[in-house]
């Protein structure tokens, strides 16, 4: 075999399947990994004696991963609604031919280049009854004005609601804007020259057409919502005690505080669990989506 | 088209201005604050002006704050970041542009079943990754690393940067590859002469993506680092959590901008990339 012959059929593969192979890999193994982690007794040290699905069982009498549940419910019920609301909202008014569009886009959408450790701290100043807003309220004279969710074991968790709003409401934005303006004008003329009014050209013509884009939307501020983790660590720590904790918190609680290695994987078997119940519907309905839409073209 | 201030026009703006007013807040917060003394700060609350200018903040944050016991600021944690997230931004893009080529011009048997499992590995949460790295950094002996936290962002990368370009060169037409093929040229040739010149848009979009999620990813760096070996996110959370006792906002404010400016700084600068990145990853 000659040089060029050995360049030409077999570089290629050495460059092809390494990268391939290991994100294959990566995906399955380390999944497979601690999945079977979850089912052993490991506690500081992974070993891999079977212990069948007492750390589930385990896991699921906890106060803990009870009470991040209630707050996963709340937070990501809370954070979609107005996320959604928002950037809905904000995506309508630009839609406007508003003078000045790049620069509200650029305000609305720079949270998305900070980390949530950045986003999570500030806002920790801002709802600091002590120091933030309440503070600012107080010394404008209004005395009786209260803001101390940050301290209040029942309203923790909508502090991380208002974070998390903030930091990806123009991502929403974005995204539907970008679906608003892919509305084909042959139908807004017609919507015009029906005679519908800017209000009722939105509700009847527009939204339909981009549902699809809502669904994907939606599906990605749910799954966004399951994953959310450095913004609670930064903004409340999960307290006061355990009032805002999420299930994310808890698997690194039990994996790398408690020494409980077993007993978090299987909790981050349940989070893949919880984020599979929302992207398996979601890969469901794009399949049928394209089906159907084969068997139209 | 001249805009016309009619009533409902003003009113449209006046609500543009009041949401970007509560976007803006906390950076201006930040940016104030990073020049306030504590002390003011602590009498007078995170929300004012900067009366006199405390440009202290920084060269303490940046070299003399103490954080878990080393006094060297915050600079060491800047730099671990950038040789964290430079080396893994660049290394993780050409894979994935390699492999983006590959599956979507090289078609072989199975390569939508192989495109599918990457594409769950950008879904995939990291806590179900977080003890196999754990095991596999100490049996390689990168644990607290950058060199270990650099491998886990290149194969954790892989998926995301392949999913983009591959969505990028599906659109090149076949035709083109076919005329190359016949003409002689091979993998690594036609990669260099016809693929790679149409890439720029999509290789930036990548780059900017990669670069902003590692600079400011938190659960691996502080999970698989500590001490002086940590990225800067994790160095700002350790940071606050010992100054909890007695809170230095000035320098913390100092150190927060210094931690969001690289990737703040990006956004400005390739923000239409920064949308573009966004609308393919999502929408498509």
């Amino acid at each position: 075999m000659t040089g060029r012959e050995l360049r030409d059929r077999i570089l290629p593969h050495l460059v092809i399947w390494p990268p391939i192979l290991i994100s294959c890999a990566y995906v399955l193994v380390f999944s497979a990994w601690t999945v079977w982690v979850s089912f052993t007794r490991s506690t500081l040290m992974p070993e891999y004696s079977w212990a069948g699905w007492r750390n589930y069982t385990t896991m699921l009498a906890t106060r803990n991963w009870q009470i991040a549940y209630s707050n996963l419910f709340i937070y990501g019920i809370c954070f979609v609604v107005f996320t959604m609301a928002m950037g809905l909202l904000l995506a309508v008014l630009i839609d406007q031919r508003i003078r000045g569009e790049n620069v509200y886009r650029t305000i609305f959408l720079y949270p998305l280049a900070v980390s949530f450790v950045v986003t999570g701290t500030v806002w920790g100043w801002l709802l600091n009854p002590t120091i933030g807003i309440q503070k600012l309220m107080h010394d404008w004279g209004w005395t009786s004005f209260r803001f101390e969710w940050l301290i209040d074991r029942d309203k923790a968790i909508y502090t991380i609601v208002i974070a998390g709003v903030w930091q990806a409401s123009g991502f929403a934005m974005a995204l539907l804007l970008a679906g608003l303006r892919s509305v084909d004008a042959d139908l807004l003329k017609a919507a015009q020259i029906d005679g519908a009014g800017p209000l009722r050209t939105y509700f009847r013509v527009i939204f339909p057409t981009i549902g699809p884009i809502f669904v994907a939307v939606l599906v990605m501020l749910l799954q966004f919502a399951i994953k959310t983790y450095d913004l609670v660590v930064a903004l409340t720590a999960g307290g006061p005690g355990l009032a805002s904790t999420l299930p994310t918190v808890v698997v690194y609680d039990f994996m790398f505080q408690r020494g409980e290695l077993a007993k978090g994987s299987a909790a981050a078997v349940m989070l893949l669990g919880s984020l599979a119940f929302v992207l398996v519907p979601y890969g469901l309905y794009r399949y049928w989506k394209r089906r159907q839409g084969g068997a139209h073209a | 088209m001249p805009e016309r201030f009619t009533p409902s026009r003003m009113a449209i703006h006046c609500v543009l201005i009041l949401f970007a007013a509560f976007y803006l807040v906390p950076l201006l917060v930040v940016v104030f604050n990073s020049l306030r003394s504590t002390e003011d700060i602590t009498r007078a609350g995170v929300i004012g002006l900067p009366y006199d200018l405390a440009w202290s903040n920084f060269s303490d944050t940046w070299s003399k704050y103490c954080i878990s016991q080393h006094c060297n600021g915050i600079q060491p944690y800047f730099w671990n970041s950038l040789q964290m997230t430079i080396p893994a931004t660049l290394i993780s893009t050409l894979l994935g542009a390699l492999n983006g080529y590959s599956l979507s011009l090289w078609r072989f048997r199975g390569d939508q079943v192989v495109f599918g499992i990457m594409t769950l590995g950008v879904f995939l949460p990291e806590q179900m990754r977080l003890v196999p790295w754990a095991i596999v950094l100490r049996d390689v002996g990168l644990f607290n690393t950058i060199s270990g936290l650099v491998m886990i962002h290149i194969v954790q990368g892989i998926s995301f940067t392949t999913l983009f370009c591959r969505n990028y060169y599906v659109s090149i037409p076949p035709d083109l590859l076919k005329a190359a093929r016949i003409d002689g040229a091979g993998y690594f040739r036609i990669f260099w002469r016809i693929v790679l010149p149409l890439s720029p848009p999509i290789l930036i979009v990548t780059v900017i993506w990669q670069f902003t999620g590692i600079w400011n990813e938190y659960l691996y760096g502080v999970t698989f680092s500590s001490g002086e070996h940590q990225p800067i996110t994790a160095a700002l959370i350790a940071l606050s959590a010992r100054l909890s006792d007695a809170p230095q906002y000035g320098e913390q404010s100092a150190a927060v901008l210094l931690a969001a400016a690289p990737t703040l700084l990006i956004y400005l600068v390739g923000g239409r990339y920064f949308l573009r990145g966004l609308t393919a990853g999502a929408v498509k």
